[in-house]
């Protein structure tokens, strides 16, 4: 039957029996399940994530000694280790947090539609990140163990199997993210065809709210920059497999290209990640502060800049690589070029707090806390996107305390502030306020305690992936930073017991959330917490701009998109 | 700049240099930036009798707030990445006539180098090759071509402020001038395995009298003698 | 009181800020076509710039089969021409249309499994010839360009296959007709990635 006919036939059923379990639960179509389900692995992955965080620190802290639940480990083991979390952390954590979780729960909803455009294909997507992480993790178990040879794979060590022990595990290290490359262009699409075709009547591009954008941008740029890789890793796996040479010198292939293939593609990456996490602070931090968001359209013209020139920034990651040094000045230029769109974005939000009525809730300290850690990882990519103090920087612990201080605040703060916000849509449920201040303020902290120091380490010159700093000479005495970073770090994962009890004590106990508790003005707070299974009894007619706070002269300092300017004036004869 | 490790290279003030101005324009920044959301998040906090303000960015006069700012920050990033290129070519595009060439190789994983000997070339009796020190004069240009045997490796010299990647199926050459005696750290920084933090070697700059030494007992017209360290040998 | 937009509808935008009405599926189609181009291109390109950097590779590329590979050009165009065949018909909708869909869909079925076929017995040449994709950076790019590009034509085939099944039944009949265009989008562009691969690999 018809799409349409189907999805007619679905409301039907939801109305008049309940799905299965199965249908409701497991095998789900419903963009609200798909995108817990997206939850439930991304949350479940960040555990195994942060269980190899802690693992490597305790190491580098005291190397060789026995770490806590995991005995002592080899160098191969922490190579493993190393490579396994920045692998888990980006491609099985970041990219569904932000993008399955917030893309799929909120697109239709902000955007007045029942559903994604392919609830089918929705599925399809969800399941087979499910399939790609259950492989990642499987390759744990297999002898020789999980890849090693980095996150970003670089070959000849990711190409020969005789290289790392992990000889399956590396291949299954490539099958795992071609499955999660496919996940995401599935999602991709279906997110970029609803934002563009299943908007409810009145909503002009002009009044789609910025979350809506920055998802749509983010999944345009995945589309257009993965490509390249996904041939990388056919390449790479036949490498490893009939010898096939590529990045094999001895065949007359060349590692370089790996590189090239890898970086076109990963640069772009951050800004997939980095879009999303952004669109989720540009909606909170107008609502907390009572103000329209500042310079709406420059932030979106600044997505679509930032995703344009992405493109051409990648080899900036390369400098020192042994490409044509001449290329530096080239990539130099565009680099620059892209710190333009996020300097808007940066100042924009700090606009947006300028004369605001700023309440201080959870989701709000969250996307604060993500503004201000996010700034210090800017500020640092202007000493690794020179290429003169790359030279010395590169490879040291600089970068992996940049790195952190961009993708931790965009993941984690900016992932937690949207999870506070929405939980109460998602769940009708309200968190508990009072733990989640509990959990921002340690969160915060311990962040800082861990990578703080790794700036300092990285500026003595301390390499990085390194299985014992203290074996050279020059870092002996700065071994206490690393102590430092560790019990941060062990901080860090243990002060979110309080999120996790939070989240699911509220699940239950919390109390009822109504439909708009936030009182905010995109239409997702116009239906019930949580919202039923089409989400919308009638497609709302949207009539204004979403971001109408404080308006003068209106009765509220809230409007919702679906009033029209009359019903916000004051009632007549006064308030 | 206490942090940094002292710096023995011609080039390393260049480097030191565009790391200072970077630090001082964007610790400006950054200190303005984080200064602006702290003191809005407490003047403008929800507070009885004061409601926000209806300002959305929407004209030139206040979009001027954002965008300014932003291009400054633009036209002190280029004027950063100039002084940069400065320092980036005179380390990576010039290549000053060397006193001393050394072939270096990178196998997992050890630095092993070759010395061509009196006759400058390689591959003839009286080169002299050593595993994990590299010894240079002072004050003198020294030209090293680097070559992988394996994957790729990064020859890195914190003290001289140099680092160059080095790849299988390339040669790829990198120079310095050391400035002061003394015995500096080399290291591998980019991953190529188990031992991977295991591959150190030694720069041993030498002054002018202690190279003529270490020549004189080291290079010879005939096949090289082998040192008393262990970690010298000859090369067949 | 209209249901929620659903997936079939072509949503009008209001306020002027409309850009031109593309249907859900069309839409959808071409983003993933987008990024298959990216596939294709990223791996062409290398092929292109290794192939340069090693001196053209005339000596390896003289053992292509380029006649089998002129003939498969021929099946794949001539398919192309029944799926358009298939499309048009099914746009048109005249008297008989779901026999002739039907025929010309089958035919382009046909014509890929030939197309397969063909490539299957070229491997087993190769292979019986020691020109594996381990003998050689030419041949490593030879079998991962056209064994991928195959890989696609197989998916179009399963696809079409679908289509060609469901339209036997009247009552799928329309939902065919709707998405034939989408099936034939595809194949066109699996053909024109042979059409820059042919010469690419074949003729140089």
């Amino acid at each position: 039957m018809s799409q349409a006919a189907a999805q007619r036939k679905a409301l039907q059923v939801a109305h008049l029996e309940e799905l299965s379990f199965i249908r409701k639960y497991i095998f789900s179509t419903d963009h609200k399940t798909i995108a817990k389900q997206y939850l439930g692995i991304s949350l479940f992955m960040a555990i195994v994530g942060g269980f190899t965080a802690y693992a490597i620190r305790w190491q580098l802290a005291w190397p060789s000694a026995r770490i806590p639940g995991v005995g002592t480990i080899t160098p191969d083991a922490y190579n493993t280790l190393v490579t396994m979390h920045g692998t888990i952390m980006v491609f099985f954590v970041a990219m569904p947090f932000l993008l399955g979780v917030f893309g799929n729960f909120c697109i239709p909803l902000m955007i007045g539609a029942g559903d994604m455009a392919f609830p089918r294909l929705n599925m399809l997507s969800v399941w087979t990140f499910l399939v790609g992480s259950l492989i990642l993790l499987a390759s744990f178990f297999v002898p020789g163990g999980a890849a090693a040879a980095g996150w970003t794979g670089y070959a000849p060590l990711s190409a020969r199997p005789d290289l790392t022990p992990a000889v399956l595990g590396q291949d299954m290290w490539i099958v795992a993210l071609a499955l999660e490359f496919s996940s995401f262009l599935m999602g991709g699409v279906n997110f970029i065809t609803t934002a563009l075709n299943m908007r409810a009547p009145g909503m002009g591009l002009w009044r789609v709210p910025l979350l809506v954008w920055y998802e749509a941008t983010a999944s345009v740029l995945f589309l257009l920059s993965v490509g390249p890789l996904i041939g990388g890793a056919v390449m790479l796996l036949l490498d490893r497999l009939v010898g096939a040479g590529f990045f094999l010198p001895a065949k007359g292939g060349d590692p370089l290209l790996w590189e090239h293939l890898f970086w076109f593609f990963g640069h772009p990456e951050v800004y997939v990640v980095a879009l999303p996490g952004f669109g989720i602070m540009l909606e909170i931090l107008p609502v907390f502060s009572r103000k329209p968001i500042f310079a709406y359209r420059a932030l979106v013209y600044c997505a679509l800049t930032a995703t344009g020139l992405s493109l051409i920034v990648w080899a900036h990651h390369m400098f020192i690589s042994g490409m044509d040094p001449r290329l530096a000045t080239p990539f130099t230029v565009t680099t620059i070029l892209i710190s333009v769109p996020f300097a808007v974005i940066v100042f924009a939000m700090i606009a947006t707090l300028w004369g605001g009525s700023i309440r201080f809730d959870t989701p709000m300290l969250f996307a604060l806390g993500g503004l201000t850690s996010f700034l210090l990882g800017g500020v640092t990519g202007i000493f690794l996107g020179s290429a003169a103090t790359d030279i010395y920087l590169h490879g040291t612990y600089f970068v992996v305390a940049h790195f952190h201080y961009t993708l931790f605040p965009v993941t984690f703060f900016a992932g937690f502030a949207g999870l506070y916000y929405w939980y109460p849509k998602m769940f009708g449920r309200l968190m508990n306020e009072t733990w989640g201040k509990v959990h921002f303020w340690l969160t915060m902290l311990a962040f800082q305690g861990v990578f703080m120091p790794l700036f300092f380490s990285g500026i003595a010159g301390t390499p990085r992936r390194v299985f014992a700093p203290n074996e050279y000479p020059l870092f002996k005495a700065i071994q206490p930073l690393q102590v430092h970073a560790t019990i941060a770090t062990v901080t860090l994962l243990l002060v979110q017991i309080p999120f996790v009890v939070n989240f699911f004590w509220s699940l239950r106990r919390g109390k009822r959330a109504e439909a708009n508790p936030w009182l905010a003005n995109t239409l997702e707070w116009c239906v019930p917490s949580p919202p039923p299974h089409a989400n919308f009894a009638h497609t709302p007619r949207v009539r204004r701009w979403p971001y109408e706070y404080s308006v003068p002269g209106a009765r509220l300092d809230w409007s919702p998109q679906t009033e029209s300017g009359d019903t916000m004036l004051p009632a007549a004869g006064g308030q | 700049m206490h942090w940094l490790p002292s710096d023995v290279s011609t080039f390393g003030p260049s480097v030191d240099h565009v790391f200072r101005l970077i630090l001082y324009i964007v610790g400006v920044w950054f200190i303005a930036a984080e200064g602006a959301i702290i003191l809005f998040a407490f003047r403008f906090r929800r507070r009885p009798g004061h409601a926000a303000v209806h300002v959305a960015g929407e004209n030139m006069r206040q979009l001027a707030w954002i965008l300014v700012p932003a291009l400054v920050v633009v036209f002190l990033d280029f004027g950063i990445d100039i002084a940069a290129g400065h320092a980036w070519e005179e380390i990576k595009l010039e290549s000053p006539k060397p006193a001393l060439n050394v072939s270096v190789t990178a196998e997992r994983f050890a630095w092993i180098f070759d010395y061509p000997g009196p006759d400058g070339k390689y591959g003839t009796p009286d080169d002299y090759w050593s595993m994990a020190k590299l010894y240079v004069p002072v004050n003198q240009v020294v030209r090293v071509d680097m070559r992988s045997m394996d994957v790729i490796h990064s020859f890195a010299v914190p003290n001289l402020r140099l680092r160059q990647d080095v790849v299988p199926g390339r040669t790829i050459s990198a120079w310095f001038e050391a400035t002061k005696p003394g015995t500096y750290e080399i290291e591998c920084t980019e991953l190529c395995g188990s031992e991977h933090y295991r591959m150190q070697a030694s720069l041993v700059v030498l002054s002018d009298s202690e190279y003529a030494r270490w020549q004189h007992e080291h290079w010879s017209s005939i096949a090289s003698k082998p040192s008393s360290s262990a970690s010298a040998g000859v090369k067949q | 009181m209209e249901a929620a937009p659903s997936i079939e509808t072509v949503v009008q935008f209001g306020d002027g800020d409309s850009i031109r009405e593309v249907p859900a599926p069309r839409l959808a189609v071409w983003l993933f076509l987008t990024s298959e181009i990216m596939v294709f291109g990223g791996l062409i390109s290398c092929f292109i710039l290794l192939r340069i950097a090693h001196g053209g590779w005339d000596a390896e590329a003289a053992h292509v089969h380029w006649r089998i590979g002129a003939f498969n050009t021929l099946v794949l165009l001539t398919s192309s021409l029944t799926m358009a065949l298939a499309c048009t018909s099914a746009k048109e909708g005249k008297e008989g249309m779901a026999r002739r869909l039907r025929t010309y869909l089958g035919f382009t079925i046909l014509l890929g499994l030939t197309f397969l076929g063909v490539k299957a017995c070229e491997y087993s040449l190769e292979f019986a010839k020691g020109l594996t994709p381990g003998a050689g950076l030419f041949w490593a790019f030879y079998y991962t360009l056209t064994g991928l590009h195959s890989l696609h034509v197989l998916a179009g085939i399963i696809l079409n296959s679908t289509l060609w099944i469901a339209a036997a039944r009247a009552d799928l009949v329309p939902v065919v007709q709707r998405r034939i265009e989408y099936a034939g989008l595809y194949w066109h562009f699996v053909d024109v990635v042979w059409i820059f691969l042919f010469p690419l690999v074949y003729l140089t």
